[in-house]
């Protein structure tokens, strides 16, 4: 599916450069800044508010996205740098129709409270369990260490990914 | 004897067979959360057109006063659209309650002090056209640290008293008198989404504010006396917070200000969304407190008396000092009988950020200055810290310092005995004993600490709350109420409130939005409050409705649900209601710190093992053990994280999170030095204790409270003592019994190094 956008080359403020990024399987081109950053980008020019910013330094894990399947703190990462990039966001995980199982998973383990670190760790997460290998929980809480929660003290939050991971250890890829 | 079969609790508390209250459900919002649809206030931003963005000119000194402000440069900024000043303010210049914060000051109070505000097309042509604003500054000496306050003796608000009995006589009567000092530092909330409001004004006139606050009657207050409208001209709607753990009780105001008086001025929709830079240099955080003490022990180990001087830093203004400072004398007893006391407080007023709510409101400082009491004089006294806390516990029929009756004392001494019990405290004692002897460089230390934690707010008149029930003509049911949902879960409360009340099933109920236009005149979402006082809102509401249904009811056989709404719409019966409750019982005075403020205690225990390295301070925590009370829970999954996140929180507090300023004479004196999470140190997966086990007291029904509940928001956040108090005991393991270990706090790995360095050198020394 493809998206295209025709837009005016802005005449003031700071040049501009095209890119073009796969966004949850939607091919978007578009002018930005050089200096924009992921966050803003998916934000505020396309509105994809499920990404949330927190500590805005790459330290916290609020604003976690894939790109190209790996996890990367859309606060500082160039949205030049993610042209020709395929990029999921949490709005991206379900199919519309079925929870992912961690979304499923986290809802049923009551991993979340005020929610904000929530789309974070559900991408953090998913780059963990798309890998070969099937992780066990030092291998989660080593994953996970770079996100922040304040609500939860993280307890639920091993455990909801946990049990995504024993599924899928018992299931057909175990 | 006879036993008369009775219904358990009062009308309030007294459940329906198969509640849905007490049913273990995921957040109500649980799914649009792991979606990407929950939004927040600046997920709006986006959905409004034409929006501005509002930038601070953030002051770079301490103290000083402003000789000049020159804007001009700002408007030759591309985007820049207007600057607001003092000039612009209708109103009132004031963003407190207190009067004492204006919104656009003239005398800079804290380094990081907002001057003016600039708007923009974009957030960067507002943040170019503020640093394009020229200030001047005629520098004013400034006071950091609550030491430096007290020596040049600047305090402010009241300096209350609380004393019972004679506490000299006590003191005379003991058999060790023992003197300290206990200070320690504050903590950031750095709740992870940030302030943010966003103001726009209808085509009447109405100023409608969304804002991410705990607070939005008062928010709506201040709005309105700063564009100088009636209050029903402001309509202040809070869909939900990215946490707010107190931060967001007060500190939301001159923001939601600054926007609205921008949409007013220019007419277009404001967004005020703080960096996170700027929240942490510009809005309060919790009271770090200077307490000076003596305390006197009898033969047995038994408190006789307790003088204390507490003294908060409030920061540059008075914001919740007084409250906090309130709550913080009346939990300096903790779980202890005290019989003769006496505790002076004084809020310190120093350059710093305005100092104000967090989870726990002072109770968690009180409670700590007493259990480092305890823990530096146990040693002294040669008596088990365990030992020494359980043998000064109330006991039925005795009062707090301030003349309230402590109600089921028995339940402190069962979840006490509950959780030794299940952590097999006394084997572990022994073992770690056992291993500390044969470990030379590695220590590993328990401890057991109480909580006992007062529900209400101190001051009466907040004890009331509103909500508004609308049952639809198809039976499905919308309820508002007071409180706002901050990740609390208080929503789903609210919800499983509603279903049981009404006797429907959980899906006909929906809630909708905290607006100031639904229900007015509300209390802030805080002091663990809320559900007790919105539940019996909601509930009262309800009831109301189901009376009316009741004649109808009874004219039909057996009608369904949806039956009976449609027969008594017919009717012409009214289908929605307004409920309202107030906290019956309680009293304050607070000129003399006496009275019945709260309507019960909410008990809990703990135990924490840790392990210390002697080479560096780092230590692990291995093991929690937890039994909390929560009364009968309305929502167990809800509990449960409130306990374990508040226990996070509180040992974050206790041991990590370090907030710094700059204290030096140097240009940057004043200046938050920690103001991002790179600096200032949040618990994180690796702080997480190996094992972590939450139980909740059982039979511990509360009949004077909603479904027989008990709040939760705050109290478990003081079990974290049972960490610095287990640090304690490990760093004593360095040195030779009998060593009294004073650790600073936050008892970081620095910390906890200084504290076992100075228990070797006793060792050395001995
Ligand atoms: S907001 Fe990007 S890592 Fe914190
Ligand atoms: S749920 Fe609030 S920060 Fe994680």
């Amino acid at each position: 599916m493809t998206e295209s956008v025709s837009e005016s080359v802005a005449t003031s403020g700071p040049p501009r450069v095209p890119v073009t990024v796969g966004v949850n399987g939607v091919s978007v081109s578009r002018q930005v800044e050089p200096r924009s950053v992921l966050v803003d980008f998916l934000r505020e020019d396309l509105g994809l508010t499920g990404t949330k910013v927190s500590c805005e330094l790459q330290v916290c894990g609020v604003c976690t996205v894939l790109v190209d399947g790996r996890p990367v703190s859309a606060c500082t990462f160039l949205t030049a740098d993610a042209d020709g990039a395929d990029v999921t966001t949490v709005e991206g995980l379900s199919d519309g129709q079925t929870l992912h199982p961690l979304q499923e998973s986290f809802v049923d383990h009551f991993a979340l409270q005020c929610g904000f670190c929530t789309p974070g760790f559900l991408m953090m997460s998913k780059a963990l369990l798309d890998g070969d290998e099937v992780p066990d929980r030092e291998a989660i809480v080593e994953h996970l260490e770079g996100n922040i929660c304040r609500c939860t003290g993280y307890e639920p939050i091993v455990e909801a990914v946990e049990h995504v991971a024993e599924k899928l250890r018992g299931g057909p890829h175990g | 004897m006879t036993t008369i079969a009775r219904p358990v609790g009062t009308p309030l508390s007294r459940r329906p067979d198969d509640p849905v209250v007490g049913t273990p459900l995921p957040h109500e919002s649980a799914v649009l959360h792991v979606t990407g649809q929950a939004l927040y206030t600046d997920d709006l931003v986006g959905r409004t057109s034409n929006v501005l963005h509002a930038h601070p000119v953030q002051a770079p000194h301490a103290h000083a006063t402003i000789t000049g402000l020159d804007v001009a440069a700002a408007y030759d900024v591309p985007g820049v659209v207007r600057v607001l000043t003092d000039a612009d303010v209708p109103g009132t210049n004031d963003a407190g309650v207190k009067h004492d914060e204006p919104l656009f000051p003239t005398e800079v109070m804290y380094h990081g002090h907002a001057i003016c505000w600039v708007l923009g097309e974009s957030l960067e042509a507002a943040r170019q056209g503020a640093a394009a604003v020229r200030a001047t500054y005629a520098e004013l000496p400034a006071l950091l640290t609550v030491e430096e306050a007290i020596a040049a003796a600047s305090f402010q608000g009241a300096r209350p008293t609380l004393a019972r009995g004679d506490s000299a006589a006590g003191m005379g009567r003991a058999a060790r008198v023992f003197e300290g000092v206990t200070s320690f530092a504050g903590q950031e909330h750095f709740y992870l989404e940030t302030h943010c409001s966003l103001a726009l004004v209808d085509e009447n006139g109405q100023v409608f504010v969304q804002s991410s606050t705990q607070h939005p009657t008062e928010t709506q207050e201040i709005v309105a006396h700063v564009l100088s409208v009636p209050s029903h001209a402001v309509t202040v709607q809070c869909l939900r917070m990215g946490g707010g753990f107190g931060g967001k009780e007060m500190q939301p105001h001159g923001l939601a200000a600054v926007a609205a008086l921008g949409a007013t001025l220019t007419g277009r929709p404001v967004r005020v969304r703080l960096t996170r830079a700027q929240d942490m240099t510009m809005t309060g955080k919790r009271h770090g407190f200077h307490a000076a003490w003596t305390a006197g022990f009898d033969a047995d180990g038994l408190f006789t008396a307790l003088e204390a001087t507490l003294t908060s830093d409030g920061g540059w203004s008075l914001d919740l000092s007084e409250p906090v400072l309130s709550r913080a004398m009346c939990h300096v007893d903790n779980a202890y009988w005290i019989p003769d006391i006496t505790v002076h407080g004084r809020i310190a007023r120093t350059h710093k950020t305005s100092q104000t709510a967090f989870r726990g409101f002072g109770g968690p400082q009180g409670m700590l200055v007493i259990e480092d009491i305890i823990g530096r004089c146990a040693p002294a006294l040669g008596i088990d810290p365990a030992e020494l806390r359980r043998r000064n516990f109330y006991a039925e029929g005795q009062a707090t310092p301030y003349g309230q009756p402590v109600r089921h004392p028995g339940r402190l001494l069962a979840a006490w005995e509950q959780v030794a019990g299940t952590s097999s405290l006394a084997a572990r004692r022994a073992e770690i004993d056992r291993w500390n002897g044969r470990e030379r460089h590695r220590k590993r230390g328990i401890a057991i600490t109480p909580v006992k934690f007062g529900i209400s707010f101190n001051l009466t008149a907040f004890n009331q709350a509103g909500a508004l029930v609308h049952v639809y003509k198809d039976g499905s049911v919308l309820v508002t109420h007071g409180g706002t949902e901050m990740g609390q879960g208080l929503h789903t409360k609210m919800l499983q409130v509603a279903a049981t009340a009404l006797r429907v099933p959980l899906e006909r109920v929906r809630l909708a939005p905290t607006r100031t236009d639904k229900v007015p005149n509300t209390s802030a979402t805080a002091a663990s409050a809320s559900a007790d006082l919105n539940g019996g809102a909601v509930k009262d509401a309800c009831e109301q409705i189901l009376g009316r249904l009741e004649p109808i009811r009874d004219q039909l056989r057996d009608p369904s649900w949806e039956e009976l709404v449609a027969a008594a719409y017919r009717e012409r019966v009214q289908l929605w209601a307004a409920g309202f409750y107030k906290t019956e019982g309680l009293s304050w005075d607070a000129a003399a710190m006496s009275g019945h403020p709260f309507k019960y205690f909410a008990y809990g225990a703990a135990v924490s093992e840790v392990e210390v390295d002697g080479f560096t301070g780092a230590y692990t925590t291995r093991r929690v053990d937890i039994v909390h009370d929560v009364g009968d829970s309305l929502s167990p999954l809800v509990d449960l994280g409130q306990i374990e996140g508040g226990f996070v929180q509180g040992a974050g507090w206790l041991t990590l999170e370090d907030l710094r300023w700059d204290v030096s004479d140097g240009p940057g004196r004043g200046r938050l030095t920690t103001q991002a999470a790179s600096t200032y140190k949040l618990p994180s997966f690796s702080e997480l204790p190996e094992q972590f086990h939450v139980a909740l007291l059982d039979e511990a029904h509360e009949d004077g409270v909603v479904y027989g509940s008990k709040a939760v928001g705050e109290p478990p956040l003081m079990l974290a003592l049972s960490v610095r108090e287990a640090l304690r005991d490990a760093c004593a393991a360095f040195g030779p019994a009998g060593h009294s270990v004073e650790l600073a706090s936050p008892a970081t790995p620095e910390a906890v190094y200084w504290a076992l360095c100075a228990a070797r050198a006793a060792g050395r020394a001995s």
